[in-house]
């Protein structure tokens, strides 16, 4: 039944999350709330782990969810459930539609769609900044990390190792 | 070219190595794919690539996952695009499953715990800079801040869940933009 659960909640998860993996995580945090396999807190640990890991993030933090919500069957069944809407799009495109992303409704959509999908991102932001508690060095840290990332654009991966060694040294 | 060689398994273990050598996602996976797909095994040209990741981007789901599927489509069908989705997925899945049994034991020590300290802050840096990224190809006009601000209500105020707030948008994508002069 679990497992129903566990497949039923990632297909949404791959059918609706439009842009690749970030995207995936708003939709997350609803499964938090409605199921409640993992908690704010947790669920911000998977995305990190999911980013430091090889392979793309969606998938990893597909997997990590889906094994918080069923152990090592949700952990496998979960990655692939998210993966097997995009598949079967891109196969029904490629099959039948050559110049799908040419027609006027599509493209209509999609855009009107962008905007919504930044909201959404933006309300992830929130929950995880929920998990933090906020003084002078969290402030400061966030400061420092989001000015690196913008403008050095280093692979994430540096950036959450740094960012636990000086979570260690100053004992966040 | 010549596709009809390439095995099933050819296409699975190139794939996985893919899966097992790109940090970072979608987007990092692109260089790798034009070294290893377009250069070394010719299944697909460059543009094939842009292509792919265009329509991958504006697709649902995983662009990693869209790309492969692409491309293991074009060399074998069905059971190609399957064969390459699984390759790419299979590395990081089981890397993932094995941290996730270890490290849920080690979730109560201290050191763990601060290091998470510092990684939340950095995991709140990561989204805000995804949206700051986001912003000048997402919003470029009126209607465009009208539906973000219309879906950070639902979504902060409202609490709605982030299925309905994209179904919403979509609907909302055909309602006529009355301030655009036809004439100029």
């Amino acid at each position: 039944m679990i497992y129903l659960l566990v497949a039923w909640a990632f297909l949404k998860i791959g059918l609706f999350a439009i842009g690749g993996g970030l995207v995936t995580v708003p939709f997350l945090f609803d499964l938090a709330e409605q199921y409640g396999w993992f908690n704010n807190q947790e669920l911000t640990d998977i995305i990190a782990i999911a980013g430091s890991l090889p392979g793309p993030v969606g998938i990893n933090m597909a997997a990590y969810a889906g094994f918080y919500a069923a152990n090592l069957g949700g952990g496998i069944l979960a990655p692939l459930c998210e993966a097997l809407p995009s598949m079967l799009i891109i196969y029904i495109i490629v099959r039948l539609l050559n110049k799908w992303h040419e027609n006027k409704y599509v493209q209509m959509v999609l855009n009107g769609i962008k905007p919504a999908v930044l909201a959404l991102i933006l309300f992830a932001a929130g929950a995880v900044a929920k998990e933090i508690s906020f003084n002078a060095i969290s402030v400061a840290l966030f400061v420092f990390f989001i000015s690196a990332m913008h403008f050095y654009n280093k692979n994430a991966v540096v950036y959450i190792i740094l960012s636990a060694c000086i979570g260690i040294v100053l004992k966040i | 070219m010549n596709t009809n060689k390439v095995t099933f398994l050819q296409i699975f273990f190139t794939f996985f190595k893919m899966g097992l050598f790109t940090f970072g996602g979608g987007y990092a996976m692109l260089p790798l794919l034009q070294s290893e797909v377009v250069e070394k095994r010719h299944w697909a040209t460059e543009e094939d690539l842009l292509n792919y990741y265009a329509i991958g981007q504006c697709t649902p789901g995983i662009i990693a996952v869209n790309a492969a599927s692409f491309i293991g489509y074009k060399l074998r069908g069905l059971a190609g695009l399957i064969c390459a989705t699984l390759g790419l997925i299979t590395p990081s899945v089981s890397l993932i499953l094995l941290v996730a049994t270890i490290l849920n034991q080690y979730m109560e020590n201290v050191y763990v715990q601060q290091a998470f300290g510092g990684i939340r802050i950095c995991v709140l840096a990561l989204i805000v800079n995804t949206v700051w990224n986001m912003w000048q190809s997402s919003i470029k006009n009126v209607r465009g801040y009208i539906v973000f601000a219309g879906a950070a209500i639902l979504l902060f105020v409202f609490n709605l869940s982030a299925i309905s707030v994209v179904l919403l948008a979509a609907i909302a994508a055909f309602i006529p933009n009355y301030s655009r002069r036809k004439k100029p």
